[in-house]
């Protein structure tokens, strides 16, 4: 039965990317490498005012003082940063009236991933903005959605049209100086996502993004931005595909979310970069800034994400519990294959009275992966009534692949309860017997055991998100599981 | 002053004291000894005194403590001391052969080897090593390895003295062999011993091992304990560290232990001023079981941090971890674990916990369990908490008339009983329990320079 369960995990774990086409669309892009001027005609391209200009610049000349960090449980070729082109378009026809002027190629790139762009799927009561290539390409529901009064646009348009927002919270909880790939966004970010909830409003949608690498040779720097005013709610989506390419391309992105009194942040992500073949070749390597900071008195963030993709991973999705009373939470799935990489985890930095977090993180590895888990809980002196409570699972599918759990607990003040607790095993087989013995064949039982296992998870995302994991997870994992 | 030169400094210092000292350190050490110390110290020079820029010492900084003036013991100092007064450390109901280290040196200077049936052999690591090269060469400086420790390579370089035991093939050695390290002197001193202990296979021996210091001024100590397990050999290994305020310790333990042997190790701190606890274990065979411990009791400025390594090379073993702590005052805490699978290593088991309480605002805690695993058929967990006192049970205590302070000793006594238990030499337990109650009690910290009138 040994044989025949590795036989079945085998089948499981070859499953094929299916989002690895390539659209064939006219790019507009500048030379490959990267130096001021560089970071000038970016900034010039997307005709941007001169606080733009001046921050990129200042985070462009950090970024050259700075090495790669090399404490993560990751093996990275090293990066050549001048060979990449650090700004690729979407060639479009002067500005888009309605959904009929976008490029019909790219309509059918979108509609080929599923993402209703079109108005007319109104019903799915999604709001999107789809980023291609790091241009924002088009954002549904706008209109609808100013009514209200929030702001959801792409991060170009909301320079130009809400300069003050911008420069009021942009770098406010990532500063360029936070990290290597932070400093290197900051300098060259194309485009992104922004987002405004004012005061009081609970946003009656889903926001969603969508992130597509499609031209070869380019990295994709992308910033999110949500702002969630007092009393406010926005529940945020995002997902990201990339064609099947031999060569590596880098990713490295930021999302910020500020979260003031009462206001609640959810954010969830579902990322299926392209990760490379069976032998480990191409991928994109996914390097992601992601922070939260709970500003006000009893705010929340919740962060959700499904990690299937991507050579290389290496996010740490983060709360800043600022304000008293805040909670902030994780939930993370996170699959590795073949020859994927993924360091990842979550950092709850308690700094307010009664602050709360949790953090529930399962790993799943397959074929000659390796996957880790690396996360911080900080309890500063003045978070009295702080509490904590930390879970994170791994489970192996293979013998050649890794799980392992770097977690870091700082404790200074006393009331805390800080609980952190890890366990490694792979899928029994008592559990497997047990399914086999009430008639469930043993492809079935692996995929109901997986899928059980991630569940605590998956039952975070919002409905049409959690569809999409849960095939997603079949998908990465196997032919079949799900 | 750049932050480069700082560093430097103390490394160099040492190095300069090697130099100068060369004769007097290689005196009374053989040669195949001698050519070690000059590899580590070549490796010393790479590596220097950990910093806080090195992951594994984040939280303690030895740069700084190692940056003094105190004198080496480069010779045994002849101080003589009442051995009857000194024992706190005497384990009632608990028969055991004592031997002394003073300063790092075997503190009988007459007889330096002792013969104990069935062919064990205990006494001074010098005079082992000239007497028996065959079983020293072996061995020595093959567990603890020098490639990435800057103080085991300083230790190596440095160290003369210290304990040799070895117990040959199918010996059981019945009564508990107890080291008692004591700290003695008028000045402030600087000690490096080095410990060897060779259990064969099937063997059996349990070794106590206490750190005292009898007089006021401060002490530093970087020893550094190679064991060896051989198969199916069984080793019960308690150490007590009750040391004052102005001592700081690092003390390496490497344990290797082969095929289907047994070991249980436990570490009580109960004083320090600083205390870092290195403490690496190879499973290099198939079916071995570990159980490593400690208890960490710690106030005023006082600091801990227990570092600890278990490498899973084989498959079939099994390891236990426990760490648990309690800090009161302005004391601070660190733990970090590791548990490492090797790719080949199935069926294993591990499992890992900390556990810490934190008594006012001012300690801090901070703790890093870890696990790596490359292997899949496993059975690994961890598990760290930082907590208080249950206050559900001291109310319900209260409400059944007992003080508040008694209520509270009795919780934190019952949360370090899991610790204590593990201790697999009854009449040892007993005394442990006993010192630990009165050091949550405060008394053994009334005296905190000496331990002579406490009991």
């Amino acid at each position: 039965m040994e044989k025949d369960q590795d036989k079945i995990l085998n089948e499981v774990t070859q499953g094929e990317y299916k989002y690895g086409f390539v659209t064939d669309i006219e790019n507009e892009s500048i030379a490959k490498g990267l130096n001021e001027d560089v970071v000038r005609l970016i900034s010039q391209k997307k005709n941007e005012p001169e606080f733009m200009l001046e921050s990129r610049l200042k985070a462009f000349r950090y970024w050259q003082t700075m090495k790669m960090p090399e404490w993560a449980h990751l093996k990275i070729p090293e990066i050549n940063y001048q060979d990449i082109i650090y700004y690729s378009a979407p060639k479009q026809k002067v500005t888009l009236e309605s959904m009929d002027d976008v490029d019909p190629d790219l309509k059918a790139t979108f509609d080929k991933l599923g993402i209703p762009l079109d108005e007319q799927k109104m019903m799915s009561g999604v709001a999107v903005d789809a980023v291609m290539d790091s241009v924002s390409v088009k954002t549904t529901f706008k209109e609808s959605l100013a009514e209200l009064g929030i702001i959801f646009c792409s991060f170009s348009e909301a320079v130009q049209e809400h300069p003050d927002l911008v420069k009021k919270y942009m770098g406010s909880v990532v500063p360029y100086t936070d990290n290597y790939f932070a400093a290197l966004n900051s300098a060259v970010f194309s485009d992104g996502s922004f987002c405004f909830i004012p005061k009081g409003v609970r946003c009656p949608m889903e926001l969603s993004t969508y992130f597509r690498i499609n031209a070869a040779n380019t990295g994709q720097f992308e910033r999110t931005l949500i702002v969630a005013e007092d009393d406010a709610y926005v529940s945020y989506l995002e997902g990201c595909t990339a064609p099947q390419r031999d060569e590596n391309q880098l990713h490295a992105a930021i999302v910020e979310i500020v979260a003031a009194k009462n206001a609640e942040v959810k954010y969830s992500t579902v990322q299926n970069w392209y990760p490379g073949d069976k032998n480990g070749k191409g991928g994109i390597y996914n390097f992601v800034t992601k922070r939260g900071k709970c500003a006000g008195n009893n705010s929340k963030i919740s962060w959700t994400q499904v990690e299937t993709g991507s050579a290389v991973t290496w996010k740490y999705p983060s709360c800043i519990l600022l304000g008293d009373n805040s909670v902030g939470e994780f939930y993370s799935v996170a699959v590795t294959n073949n020859h994927q990489q993924a360091d990842t985890g979550s950092k709850m930095i308690h700094i307010g009275k009664n602050t709360k977090s949790i953090i529930v993180s399962k790993g799943i590895s397959a074929g000659v992966s390796q996957n880790s888990y690396r996360g911080l809980v900080k309890v500063v002196k003045n978070a009295t009534n702080a509490r904590n409570f930390s879970q994170c699972d791994s489970l192996l599918l293979g013998d050649k692949c890794g799980a392992h759990t770097f977690p870091y607990i700082e404790v200074d003040n006393k009331d805390a309860v800080v609980e952190h607790e890890a366990t490694t095993s792979k899928i029994g087989e008592d559990q497997i017997f047990y399914c086999n013995q009430r008639g469930i064949k043993t492809e079935d039982a692996i995929g109901l055991i997986v899928n059980g296992y991630a569940k605590e998870v998956l039952n975070k995302l919002p409905m049409e998100f959690a569809v999409e994991a849960q095939k997603l997870l079949a998908i990465s994992l196997e032919g079949s599981v799900g | 002053m750049s932050l480069e030169e700082v560093k430097v400094e103390p490394k160099q210092k040492f190095l300069d004291i090697y130099q100068e000292h060369i004769n007097d350190i290689k005196n009374g050490s053989p040669d195949y000894i001698n050519e070690i110390r000059e590899k580590a110290i070549k490796q010393f020079e790479i590596l220097g005194i950990p910093d806080k820029k090195d992951e594994n010492y984040k939280y303690t900084d030895l740069n700084n403590e190692f940056d003094n003036g105190y004198k080496m013991y480069l010779s045994p100092k002849n101080i003589k001391f009442e051995v009857n007064d000194i024992f706190t450390c005497d384990v009632p109901d608990l028969n055991t052969k004592v031997i002394l280290l003073l300063n790092g040196w075997y503190y009988d200077r007459e007889n330096l080897i002792h013969e104990l049936p069935g062919g064990a052999i205990i006494g001074s690591f010098q005079a082992a090593a000239k007497r028996y090269p065959e079983l020293v060469k072996k061995h020595f400086a093959n567990y603890a390895k020098m490639d990435k420790e800057g103080l085991v390579a300083m230790n190596t370089a440095f160290s003369q003295d210290g304990v040799f035991f070895y117990v040959p093939k199918g010996v059981v050695i019945e009564k508990p062999i107890q080291i008692i390290n004591i700290l003695m002197d008028e000045e402030e001193g600087f000690t490096q011993h080095r410990n060897l202990f060779i259990l064969e296979d099937n063997s059996e021996a349990s070794i106590v091992v206490c750190d005292h210091t009898l007089s006021r001024p401060n002490f530093l100590t970087n020893s550094v304990s190679e064991i060896f397990v051989g198969k199916n050999a069984d080793l019960k290994y308690s150490r007590m560290q009750n040391e004052h305020n102005g001592s700081k310790q690092v003390s390496n333990l490497y344990l290797h232990q082969e095929r289907d042997s047994r070991v249980n190790a436990n570490t009580i701190s109960l004083h320090g001023g600083l205390i870092r606890n290195n403490v690496h274990v190879m499973l290099g065979g198939e079916g071995c079981e570990n159980t490593t411990t400690g208890l960490y009791l710690t106030d005023k400025g006082q600091h801990i941090d227990n570092y600890m390594y278990m490498d899973h090379a084989y498959p079939n073993c099994t390891s236990n971890q426990l760490f648990k702590g309690v800090l009161d005052d302005f004391a601070t805490g660190a733990f970090s674990g590791k548990v490492l699978v090797r790719k080949d290593a199935q069926k294993t088991q591990a499992f890992q916990s900390n556990n810490n309480i934190l008594l006012t605002d001012d300690a801090d805690i901070k703790t890093k369990p870890q696990l790596e695993i490359y292997a899949d058929d496993v059975k690994c967990s961890h598990g760290a908490t930082v907590g208080q006192l249950d206050l559900d049970a001291l109310f319900y205590m209260r409400t059944r008339g007992i003080p508040k302070k008694e209520a509270k000793l009795l919780l934190m006594s019952a949360f370090a009983y899991d610790v204590i238990k593990t201790i697999q030499v009854p009449a040892l337990q007993e005394r442990i329990q006993d010192l630990v109650d009165k050091r949550l009690r405060g008394e053994l910290s009334r005296c905190n320079s000496c331990q002579m009138h406490c009991c």
